[in-house]
């Protein structure tokens, strides 16, 4: 009996408070039917890009403990482990020499294991079958390439892969994600090349969710030397960065490093709060030029549902692809860029402060292969 | 959770079951199908494979049963060969003899340990221990003030020092012992890699205290790494189990599928939710239903019985029953809906709902629970008892004084309204109440009922109810109504064990009492046939 009712509960429940939803969402559609629809157009960006280069800026001691692994790596290191699981298949492949079902099998499970995902899989190897049909390719190797090269073709975002910036404004690069991904301490790293090439930097602490969180950011804020606008734990995270972007204009900053709380892309209501967050951002004299959505180098499939929501959401302009030294793998971002247009921006390839650096899809691919 | 795969795989195996007879072809496309599905899903290539290939091997060997048709084969394959990957039974926790009993979390970073460690330290101190947190993650910026702050949150204490994780660890055992500590959870740092020098570390710190638990957490979106990570760390370490978090995502948990599979080893916890009391014992039997599509109700009830006030809940009941249900019981139970968590999280353990209000599910959160309190607080007592008496501007002073609009108060009572009059008219009460199986076709099926009411046409009672009631774990099910009551019927003459019939209330506190363990695939129609 008390299950039964527990069902019936849940069930009322939940049928009032999504009527609720529907009928309130139906009013609000019809108040705002004004002249004015905020955020529905986004920011004409000026492209005075630049790559955010890795610096020479010595690093201060507070440095020292956490930079006490491998020193800057390089992509390819990186990839050590993908390469090996790639590459295996490949050279078994390319030994030999012909093309048969086994081939096909091989090149299939060395794509899915690198979270390319099947869909991406699927296409890609199919229009290889093709071309070989129809005698453009011939042998092992030619396939190995021709399949290489559409991978880096893919990965060649259309408008480039600079960090967009415009000169005389306040800009707002907004970091957004799922939880744990890396965000704040992406923007630490960003804090610091950024700053290197010349940029005034203010960091606006838009996590209030997650315990802790700004103190984090202080300590990056500390080690940079960059100014951090903190708001109260569990507060508003707009106004904290409303008030970031006051302080920036004021005090002549040109660039604000805005974080925000690790959320789920299904989760409706913190995906509205960050809505509000850019509508926020975006008030004059915030300029929002990047919205970078953190993804996480392992990540699967899913990946894929998360850049599409936050697309939608807050128009993401690139992706960063974190913790790439620790799968070696990230094959979800070809399926992003292929059916999103999303481009990587930039690679986190180390927990060092330097190890952000941009992202080249032919050293990505590279390591993929040889 | 795992929405996509179940979706996915209803979709296949509902196109099956309506063969009548199923060519060797038709299996080998709908094992593909299924193969496609777990890759989408994260599951390991390799693990996918294993996974068709005992599906195939299940189908061509002797489990053919004549009762059911070709197409319930292929479920009950899936279905079996789910819970044999998934690995059966929930992990019980043993406490050492000489306390503290000791739990390491290791992990790369971000997979959430820290928060995981606050959850499984509240978790414990919800089985009535004492539980300490150790900040041994000495490296991320601030993980150790996160700790405490989360520490806090949970009632449990914290023990760091600015020592060294090692020393931090060793010296958390001795200070446990003075403080009584029964339980120690020792949170560890992160890397971004599996490197030397964080396996390194752990070990030491495993070798200082020598934990009887080590548990790897491991985010639910991992792809094909999950795997490779999870062997590192059972090489390292020796693993006990693992823990999986941000499964409230819309991740398809191929990891789940995997890791066991794979180091042998089973998920021992799951985290749910962003709130700590969101975390639970793992049970993958339940968690194949799951993926399934055919709900959770085992365990929505464990969590009601500790959670819900039986007394409340019973006048409820018997109000509907009365026709007296008001705006002021509505409230009672609401308050008692919001102890089992979100709502949306609470949705998707309900067997059959329809996709639409299960994708519902992530509409909700608890503001959108706390507007409806809102508005219904906002209201005098006569008009909660007959909300007919709410005029336009006892309207307008409602949604002032909730802080809603006016639209927002009319589709309250409506909705109210509407809900109220289907669970009355919707004759599944006098099936549950009055001990019946579920008798009579798709009317009576609250959900159809619902899905109706909702607008949406959903998907055709009969359709799923075959599936569930030939596949759903029934004594796990106390809703008869909610199985799907048309094809019940049919199934219940040859199928339905004697002791399912009737109210199933008592039984499933009673399966509790025994460790919350059923059997639900014991009695399953395809065993009789």
């Amino acid at each position: 009996m008390l299950a039964l009712w527990i069902v019936l509960a849940v069930v009322l429940v939940a049928l009032v408070a999504l009527g609720l939803r529907t009928g309130v969402r139906r009013g609000r559609r019809a108040r705002s039917r004004g002249p004015s629809s905020p955020g529905a157009s986004r920011p004409a960006t000026l492209p005075i890009a630049s790559s955010p280069a890795p610096t020479e800026a010595p690093v201060p001691p507070a440095d020292a403990a956490a930079a006490s692994g491998p020193g800057p790596v390089v992509l390819r290191d990186g990839m050590d482990r993908t390469r090996g699981a790639l590459s295996g298949y490949l050279r078994a492949m390319r030994s030999r020499g012909s093309v048969d079902d086994r081939t096909w099998q091989e090149l299939e499970e060395a794509l899915l294991r690198a979270d390319v995902g099947v869909a991406t899989t699927t296409a890609l190897l199919d229009g290889l079958r093709a071309r070989l049909r129809s005698g453009e390719l011939r042998g092992a190797q030619a396939v190995v390439d021709a399949l290489r090269e559409e991978l880096e073709r893919s990965l060649v975002a259309a408008d480039g892969s600079e960090l967009h910036f415009a000169q005389g404004a306040t800009n707002v690069w907004l970091f957004v994600g799922v939880n744990g991904v890396g965000k704040t301490t992406t923007i630490g790293k960003m804090a610091r090349s950024q700053m290197a090439m010349g940029r005034s930097v203010l960091l606006a602490a838009g996590d209030t969710f997650r315990a802790a969180a700004g103190e984090q950011l202080d300590t990056w804020g500390e080690r940079v030397g960059a100014e951090v606008v903190r708001g109260r734990p569990g507060g508003d995270p707009s106004a904290v960065v409303f008030d970031a972007v006051q302080r920036a204009s004021a005090r002549g900053n040109d660039l604000v490093l805005a974080d925000t709380a690790g959320r789920l892309h299904t989760k409706v209501n913190l995906i509205e709060e960050l809505k509000k967050i850019r509508r926020v951002a975006e008030r004059p004299p915030g300029k929002v030029t990047e919205v970078l959505l953190v993804l996480d180098a392992t990540t699967g499939q899913n990946g894929l549902n998360q850049a599409r929501q936050f697309l939608d959401a807050v128009g993401v302009t690139g992706v960063v692809l974190t913790k790439l030294d620790g799968t070696a793998k990230g094959g979800i971002v070809v399926a992003i860029e292929r059916e999103l247009g999303l481009p990587v921006k930039l690679v986190g390839v180390g927990e060092g402060p330097e190890d952000l650096i941009p992202f080249s899809p032919a050293e990505f691919v590279g390591a993929l292969f040889d | 959770m795992f929405d996509a795969l179940s979706g996915r795989l209803e979709g296949i195996l509902g196109r099956l079951r309506s063969r009548g007879r199923l060519s060797e072809a038709d299996v080998d496309q709908a094992l593909g199908e299924i193969r496609t599905a777990l890759l989408e899903a994260d599951v390991e290539v390799g693990v996918a494979r294993s996974l068709v290939d005992g599906i195939r091997a299940r189908l061509v060997g002797e489990e053919l049963s004549r009762s059911l048709s070709p197409g319930q084969q292929v479920v009950k394959a899936v279905d079996r060969e789910l819970v044999r990957v998934l690995g059966g039974e929930a992990l019980r926790i043993t406490y050492a003899p000489a306390p503290p009993t000791v739990v390491l979390l290791a992990g790369l970073q971000g997979s959430g340990k820290t928060t995981t460690s606050a959850k499984l330290a509240r978790w414990f101190r919800h089985q009535g221990r004492n539980p300490m947190l150790v900040g041994a993650d000495l490296q991320r910026p601030a993980a150790v003030e996160q700790l405490r702050i989360l520490g806090e949150e949970a009632g449990v204490p914290v023990f760091s020092e600015a020592t060294d994780p090692v020393t931090v660890s060793r010296t958390a055992v001795a200070e446990a012992r003075r403080r009584g500590r029964d339980v120690l959870v020792v949170d560890t740092a992160g890397r971004l890699t599996i490197d030397q020098a964080l396996m390194e570390q752990v070990r030491q710190i495993s070798s200082a205290v020598s934990p009887h638990y080590t548990f790897l957490v491991i985010d639910s979106m991992t792809g094909q790494d999950a795997v490779s990570t999870a062997r590192a760390f059972h090489e390292a370490l020796s693993l006990d189990g693992v823990i999986l978090t941000k499964l409230d995502s819309d991740a398809r948990g191929g990891a789940a599928l995997s890791v066991k599979e794979v180091v042998g080893r089973p998920i021992a916890f799951a985290s749910t939710g962003e709130r700590l009391g969101d975390f639970d014992l793992f049970h993958p039997d339940r968690m194949a239903s799951r993926i399934l599509g055919m709900g959770d109700m085992l365990s929505l009830i464990e969590q009601a019985e500790r959670q819900f006030d039986r007394q409340v809940a019973e006048e409820g009941a018997a109000r509907l029953l009365q026709g007296q249900f008001t705006l002021e019981d509505f409230l009672a139970q609401l308050q008692q809906v919001k102890k089992l968590g979100s709502l949306g999280g609470v949705l998707s353990l309900l067997p059959g709902l329809p996709k639409e209000l299960k994708g519902a599910g992530d509409l909700f959160d608890d503001r959108q629970v706390g507007q409806v309190e809102a508005i219904i607080r906002s209201m005098t007592p006569a008009e909660r008892a007959d909300p007919e008496v709410v005029d336009g501007s006892r309207r307008q002073r409602i949604a002032r004084g909730s802080g809603t609009t006016v639209p927002a108060v009319n589709s309250l009572l409506r909705q109210f309204r509407e809900a109220r009059a289907v669970m009355q008219s919707s004759g599944m009460f006098s099936g549950l109440f009055g001990g019946g199986r579920g008798r009579g076709g798709a009317g009576t099926d609250p959900v159809a009922s619902l899905a109706e009411m909702l607008g949406s046409a959903g998907p055709s009672g009969d359709d799923l109810g075959t599936l569930r009631g030939d596949l759903s774990p029934l004594e796990s099910s106390p809703v008869p109504g909610l199985l799907g009551g048309g094809d019940l019927e049919g199934l219940a003459g040859r199928a339905l064990p004697p002791e399912v019939e009737g109210p199933k209330g008592p039984r499933a506190a009673k399966s509790k009492k025994k460790g919350g363990r059923v059997t639900p695939k014991a009695n399953r129609p395809g065993r009789r046939g």
